[in-house]
């Protein structure tokens, strides 16, 4: 495929993972960001490398990626940290959810561990107190998703791919025409996250808002993501709007509290100081301690959000030239190498990692008239 | 203007000032720095007024408070990170 | 617990305070709060040792005087609807407002230099709030420096608190002050104000077209002891105990940034945008002051009694108006002569750092295209301080404009982030 063209829209970090792996395989790479690079859902998010186990395609997904985060795990920047994840469960009835999980990870081949409550405390001790226990997944990790972007991009550029500040305005029948004019030939991979309608309308797609608050540095209060079992069901639940307890030590001893899940498809990225309440008090249920610390910052970001809540990975139904890597909601931090990996994979009909299958676009797409 | 004190500690030493003046003030009879930088620095009071959050010190337990907006007030423990 | 006022001002310096009295005059219920344990803001900032001086001690009287609400040690953390979240260092709560006077003021322009972080060094109107909160200034050998009036006035207090004020150095020429002082008969009270500084000043060196280079520390590398000048005469060494260098004032826009308060460019910075009568362009929020660009105190005080009579529904006189036009314009020619010159922008070098809550060089900023780019890979700004220091320097130094604001406002308490809104 040597010199193939390949032009990538949008450099969060799918776009970024994308565009690395095509320029190693040795594509003529063009990446078309008009923003800063990672600065658009991937600037916004955790960064919590997570095998989640409610969807096993998913899962299949997150545990490709995190054994290929291990090629990132010593990069300065990435501030890459395996504090493994602890699942806390309030009561019996969420431990009683405990060994399924377990065998679901461990059929994936994930490590896992049952904690009791004297375990958990031992854990985590600034958790409340009768909490009756939870989970730990100790290879799950944590890094700063916008650096990693970056870095990506960079790795591209080394191997002569370039960046155009600029925007897509639409795809044409063979290639994509760009804002400031110009019109771009070759194979088109759109990965622009939220925004995706603008290009590929038939693929639906919706903005999920998250709040996020990070504090001054607290070292050592805490050592592990910290979540509630009920996460998951706050992740992909339907709901309008939901909280959970989800809480990060950053590198920095600052800690990260999330999240928080409403459909703004208007995309306002104002802070709701009703949903922040809510959110804050979900974790001081948990982690009374927090009350007290002083937070920096709060800011939203926008999970997107395909309608079954599987990304968009391969070629777009209808469109010889054009192929998709877009709608991660909340794990596409964790999914974006493995993402590369499988779009490449099926762009050079080669046989995939894992099945792509379940992430096909046709699965749900209108045909998009050619 | 008038000549009431108040007596603080700073990391354990006491210290006396006249009433009003801030915690900075009575850190500052110490020399000793306010904080360390994410690398390691010493760091004293830049701005005075609040803006800059130079003067952190942890005041009775309570970590990461400007002293440069705080009067002192007898009682006090003040510790800083330098 | 749902505290509600016709007018809750924010700020209580000279604007906020005269914004306060001219509301509560038109029978308005009217709160005043300030994140400072007293009021006064920072000309009229409490000093340990000297009594006020009677326009001080009127001003701040007038603008407390009950029924006006005095809410000290309060900072506005965020914002909703008609309602601001404050908290104190003990509680948090929601106050409602039927028209809001921002009169935030301004802050110290700091700019980076070789040494700037050295503990020793501080603003120049930092010397001064922190010589009237009490700190140990007695036998000090102290440089001040930079630019603008303000530093006549540090000095002035520096040498009240018993430091020996080694020289004041501006960086403005010579020849741009002269003109200023020949013009300066149209502001009569400026011009004895002027005078009686000088007086007080006498036998300190005032250096005009003179810049600090870098604060030299002691052997143990911890501690300032001297400073590298250069002007007219060359470069030079002057030993020192304090630099107290501030480049003159810039607006203090987070809260009208956070409120969606249209701005105006002031220089490389910018101010709330206001119309005749102190109008913001949002409906029920007013501006005075030095958030509005800076003016001086006369300013201050004329621009704050407009918002507060127009925040209370009352007519303005227009003699009123006409003082503020010949107040701003003294503030114009203040900023002419006080223009900052390219040399100090080019005093940091690629290792200074900028960002000195997160501690990055002005060289980790090279290759970034916006604040945002740099921020995310360098950290820069997203300290304690949130990039007031550093965006404003950086904004000052050409690099990126700044940009807006985020709740908190300050540093706040996750349990005030919590607080429950009252129903409004
Ligand atoms: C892992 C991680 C750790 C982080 N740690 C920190 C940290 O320690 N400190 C820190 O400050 N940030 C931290 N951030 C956040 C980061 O700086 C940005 O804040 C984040 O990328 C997105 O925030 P933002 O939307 O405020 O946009 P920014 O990156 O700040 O840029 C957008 C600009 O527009 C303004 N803006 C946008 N919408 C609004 C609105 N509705 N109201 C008001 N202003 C608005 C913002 O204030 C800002 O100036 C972290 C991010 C991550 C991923
Ligand atoms: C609050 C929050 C917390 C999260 N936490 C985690 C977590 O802990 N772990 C995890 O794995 N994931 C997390 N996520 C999810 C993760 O952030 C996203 O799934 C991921 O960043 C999506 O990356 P992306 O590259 O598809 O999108 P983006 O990062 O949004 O990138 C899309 C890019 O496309 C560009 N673009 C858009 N339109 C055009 C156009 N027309 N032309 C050119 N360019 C265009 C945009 O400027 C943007 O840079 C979180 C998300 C949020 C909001
Ligand atoms: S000295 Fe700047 S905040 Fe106190």
């Amino acid at each position: 495929m040597s010199g193939d063209v390949l032009i990538v829209v949008g450099a969060g970090i799918v776009g970024a993972a994308c565009a690395e792996r095509a320029s190693a395989e040795g594509f003529d790479v063009t990446l078309v960001e008009p923003g800063t690079v990672g600065g658009g859902a991937t600037a916004a998010a955790m960064g919590h490398l997570i095998a989640m186990d409610d969807d096993p395609a998913e899962l299949a997904l997150s545990h490709y990626s995190l054994g290929l985060w291990n090629s990132l795990a010593d990069l300065p920047q990435a501030q890459f940290s395996r504090c493994g994840t602890l699942w806390v469960a309030a009561d019996e009835r969420e431990l009683a959810g405990v060994p399924a999980k377990l065998e679901r990870l461990a059929a994936v081949g994930i490590h896992a561990e049952a904690v009791d409550s004297a375990a958990l405390y031992q854990l985590e001790p600034a958790l409340a107190p009768r909490l009756a226990g939870g989970m730990l997944v100790p290879r799950d990790a944590v890094v700063y998703g916008p650096a990693v972007a970056m870095h990506l991009v960079e790795c591209a550029q080394a191997r002569g791919a370039r960046l155009l500040r600029d925007r897509a305005l639409r795809l044409t029948r063979d290639g994509v025409e760009l804002h400031g004019g110009r019109t771009l030939r070759g194979t088109v991979l759109v990965a622009t996250g939220c925004a995706l309608r603008e290009l590929l309308p038939a693929l639906p797609m919706r903005a999920r808002k998250g709040h996020l608050v990070i504090t001054q540095r607290y070292p050592g209060l805490l050592r592990h993501q910290t979540l509630e079992l009920g996460y998951a069901d706050s992740a992909h639940g339907s709901d309008d709007s939901s909280v959970a307890f989800n809480v990060q030590p950053r590198p920095t001893g600052q800690i990260l509290i999330g999240s928080s899940r409403e459909f703004d498809d208007a995309m306002d990225p104002a802070v709701s100081m009703p949903m922040l309440r809510r959110m804050l008090e979900r974790s001081f249920r948990y982690l009374p301690a927090l009350r007290g610390l002083d937070a920096l910052r709060v800011w939203t970001g926008f999970r997107p959000t395909s309608i079954d809540g599987r990304p968009y990975i391969g070629r777009v139904p209808g469109m010889e030239h054009a192929w998709v890597a877009a709608g991660h909601e909340g794990l596409g931090i964790t999914t974006a190498l493995g993402t590369a990996c499988l779009l490449l994979d099926q762009l050079l009909q080669r046989p995939t990692a894992i099945d792509a299958a379940p992430f096909d676009p046709a699965r749900l797409a209108a045909t998009v008239a050619a | 203007m008038n000549d009431a004190t108040v007596r603080i500690t700073v990391n354990g030493q006491p210290v006396e000032v006249a009433e009003g003046c801030s915690v900075a003030a009575a850190i500052a009879r110490l020399g000793v720095p306010f904080r360390r930088s994410v690398r390691g620095e010493p760091r004293q009071p830049l701005c005075g007024m609040g803006v800059c959050f130079e003067c952190r010190v942890c005041i009775d337990g309570v970590a990461g408070q400007r002293a440069c907006m705080l009067q002192a007030r007898t009682g006090m423990q003040v510790v800083t990170d330098g | 617990m749902a505290e509600r006022y016709d007018v809750l001002v924010v700020g209580a310096g000279p604007a906020g305070l005269a914004a306060a009295q001219a509301a509560a005059g038109q029978g308005a219920r009217v709160a005043v709060l300030d994140a400072q344990p007293r009021a006064g803001g920072q000309v009229w900032r409490h000093d340990v040792r000297h009594a006020p001086s009677a326009a001080a001690a009127r001003g701040i009287h007038d603008g407390l005087k009950p029924p006006i609400e005095w809410l000290a040690g309060t900072s506005v953390v965020a914002a909703q609807g008609d309602a601001l979240l404050v908290q104190t260092p003990q509680a948090a709560r929601w106050l409602h407002y039927g028209n809001l006077v921002l009169a935030t003021g301004a802050r110290e322009l700091l700019l980076p230099f070789p040494g700037w972080t050295l503990p020793g060094v501080v603003g120049a109107g930092a010397a001064q709030a922190l010589a009237k909160q009490g700190w140990p200034l007695a036998g000090k050998r102290v440089v001040v420096a930079g630019s603008g009036p303000l530093l006549l006035a540090a000095a002035t207090t520096l040498r009240a608190h018993g430091a020996h004020v080694v020289a004041i150095c501006e960086q403005a020429e010579a020849s741009a002050l002269r003109g200023f002082a020949a013009g300066l008969w149209r502001w009569p009270g400026k011009l004895l104000q002027a005078g009686r500084l000088r007086l007080q000043l006498a036998g300190v060196p005032y250096r005009g077209g003179t810049v600090v280079q870098r604060a030299l520390p002691a052997a143990d590398g911890c501690l300032l002891r001297a400073v590298g000048i250069a002007g007219p005469r060359g470069t030079e060494r002057l030993a020192c105990d304090m630099l107290a260098v501030g480049y003159g004032l810039i607006p203090n826009m987070e809260l009208a940034r956070l409120l969606g308060c249209a701005t105006q460019a002031f220089g490389a910075h910018a101010a709330v945008q206001v119309d005749a009568r102190q109008h913001t362009s949002l409906d029920h929020v007013y501006a005075a002051g030095e958030a509005c660009g800076i003016g001086g105190v006369d300013c201050a005080r004329i621009e704050g009694a407009i918002a507060g009579l127009a925040a209370a529904g009352a007519a303005v006189p227009a003699g009123l108006l006409r003082r503020r036009g010949h107040a701003r314009a003294f503030a114009a020619a203040l900023r002419r002569t006080f223009a900052l010159r390219p040399q100090v922008h080019a005093l940091a070098s690629a290792d200074t750092l900028v960002c000195r809550c997160e501690d990055v060089t002005l060289g980790m900023l090279d290759g970034h295209a916006d604040f945002r780019s740099a921020k995310l890979a360098t950290r820069c700004g997203m300290g304690a301080c949130q990039g007031r220091i550093c965006g404003a320097a950086l904004a000052e130094l050409g690099r990126f404009p700044h940009a807006g604001s985020r709740p908190p406002l300050f540093p706040a308490r996750l349990s005030t982030l919590a607080h429950a809104e009252p129903a409004s």
